[in-house]
């Protein structure tokens, strides 16, 4: 308890410091986090959306390979991208293993099935009524996607809060594709587990007090975002 | 310090395709989505090879945790104007990033997988670099009584006699092979039925910490015990004496080489600047440097420099 307590008063001075080490962690893992969810936002809620809409026969499966997805463990989701971004694999010729680049990479195939399928959901969920409603108004294809988009923005947003939220803290990802490397891919996960394996457990304390700070910073600003109409 | 020239388009298509190949999914029905995403990818997809400023080094915990890297890396990188990026990790999986090309360099200390290594072509050769020795570590009242053991095979029998807590590392480190050897050499073979082994798979610090909670015994390299000291407050050293000098097996000592990956075997390796390093390390100077490491705060270095150049000068 004492040893804890400790910790936490190191933590909090060392955070006051404004030490350039931990906010180059701090701003790399927003970066690569941010850039992934920027990403599988642009690309998730697109494809959510079409789906949520469309009627297609293959929904059922869609639907089941989505969840699947979204259930994927992400360091099983590490293990493929490090071994596809190795030299020796497929995409070994981009020379991204080892960079931030793998991180998102990694964090994206994480996160995508996470916007895709719970925006999707949202989606579904809305009123039919409101489609041919909109319809009769002679709104074009997009424009209906959009009304349907617009109302279904709790579930949306919601979507991009959890996926955020399981990203910026996943560790087991980029500690294998990123290797932790100080100065260039070490970021707040990562920080946490080499501090906690050497001892240093308040530098590890203040990095996880960042992290909960980081992502209850986010989910206040996506939720007062969620309440503007 | 953090160089990161976003590829959105390229990092989203790839992402798309581990997606695919993970879920064994058709592709999705998005054509807006995919055809500008398809375009503005093919236009950035030239290969990028790794910066000729860059050097990867792929080396075992203990070199990064005992602080000796942070200490003498930056001499390298102003000389040379490079950036060194470590990705420090057990012996065995710094071999495997050395085998599949994905580091220029590695440091590492386990003499039976390096020679291996040079053996399968993938280095042209392996140098000595430096050594230091493994102490067996355990509770302060030392209850099994193994400080009396004439060598660590005879302290691992005691300890296994008494099926007093063992705390392995698991993990295929150079550590762990040498603590293989030495049950081994005991002619006991460790298996996950007997209670008192524990094989965690994790590192050097996390190991000794896990001692430390658990009470129990477990074969540490001395430079990382040293390190964190301070934080084993339960633990002490049992059997390997108290310097590398007091050390009374000798089996216990433990060697670091250099191999630069071959470039035969892997084209886009950075061939120069590993060879750059590798001399640069074993050089006279830097030698010194790692010699001199850790004596003002523990007394005695971490590391005994031992590369043919350093001992020629000697």
């Amino acid at each position: 308890m004492d040893e804890l307590l400790r910790g936490i008063e190191q933590a909090m001075r060392l955070i006051a410091s404004g030490d350039g080490a931990l906010a180059e962690i701090v701003l790399l893992s927003l970066r690569v986090s941010g850039l992934a969810l920027l990403i599988s936002t642009l690309c998730g809620v697109p494809v959510g959306a079409a789906l949520g809409l469309s009627r297609s026969r293959a929904h059922g499966l869609i639907t089941a390979l989505l969840y699947t997805g979204m259930g994927l463990p992400p360091v099983v989701v590490g293990l493929f991208v490090y071994l596809f971004l190795s030299r020796s694999g497929p995409l070994g010729v981009l020379g991204w293993l080892f960079t931030p680049r793998a991180m998102v990479s990694a964090q994206v195939v994480i996160a995508l099935p996470l916007v895709t399928g719970l925006t999707m959901t949202a989606v579904r969920s809305v009123d039919p009524g409101l489609r041919v409603q909109v319809r009769s108004l002679g709104a074009t294809r997009l424009q209906e996607a959009w009304a349907v988009l617009l109302e279904a923005r709790i579930g949306v947003v919601a979507a991009i809060v959890a996926a955020f939220g399981g990203i910026i803290s996943e560790v087991g990802a980029v500690m294998l594709v990123g290797g932790d490397i100080e100065g260039k891919t070490r970021v707040l996960t990562t920080a946490i587990v080499l501090n906690t394996r050497q001892g240093e457990f308040s530098l590890a304390i203040a990095l996880g007090l960042i992290l909960l700070a980081l992502t209850f910073a986010a989910n206040v600003a996506l939720l007062r975002l969620q309440g503007r109409t | 310090m953090v160089r990161m020239k976003p590829a959105p388009p390229l990092i989203c298509l790839v992402s798309l395709l581990l997606q695919l190949t993970l879920a064994g999914c058709s592709p999705a029905p998005a054509p807006t989505v995919a055809a500008p995403t398809a375009t503005t990818a093919t236009a950035t997809l030239a290969p990028v090879v790794r910066q000729p400023g860059e050097l990867l080094l792929a080396t075992t915990t203990s070199t990064a945790d005992s602080g000796l890297l942070t200490f003498i890396l930056p001499v390298f990188e102003k000389a040379n104007n490079v950036k060194v990026n470590v990705v420090a990790v057990g012996t065995g999986q710094a071999i495997e990033i050395g085998r599949k090309g994905d580091a220029d360099v590695l440091l590492v200390h386990a003499r039976a997988q390096e020679d291996k290594f040079v053996a399968d072509g993938e280095a042209k050769e392996r140098f000595d670099v430096m050594y230091n020795d493994f102490i067996i570590v355990g509770p302060k009242n030392d209850p099994v009584k193994v400080a009396g053991a004439k060598d660590a095979a005879d302290a691992f029998k005691a300890i296994a006699a008494a099926q007093a807590t063992f705390v392995s590392r698991g993990d295929k480190s150079g550590t762990n092979t040498k603590e293989l050897a030495i049950w081994a050499s005991a002619k006991i073979t460790p298996t996950k039925e007997m209670k008192w082994y524990n094989a965690i798979g994790q590192g050097m610090g996390e190991t000794l910490l896990f001692s430390n909670e658990q009470q129990g015994y477990t074969l540490s390299d001395r430079g990382t015990y040293l390190s964190m000291q301070d934080k084993l407050t339960g633990l002490t050293i049992v059997f390997g004496g108290q310097k590398l000098a007091d050390n009374q097996d000798k089996l216990l000592l433990n060697p670091y080489g250099v191999m630069a990956v071959n470039p035969a075997r892997h084209p886009a390796v950075n061939y120069d600047l590993a060879m750059k390093f590798v001399n640069w390390i074993l050089s006279v100077d830097t030698q010194k440097l790692i010699a001199g490491y850790g004596v003002d705060k523990y007394g005695q270095p971490l590391f005994y420099a031992n590369s043919a150049q350093y001992q020629a000068a000697q």
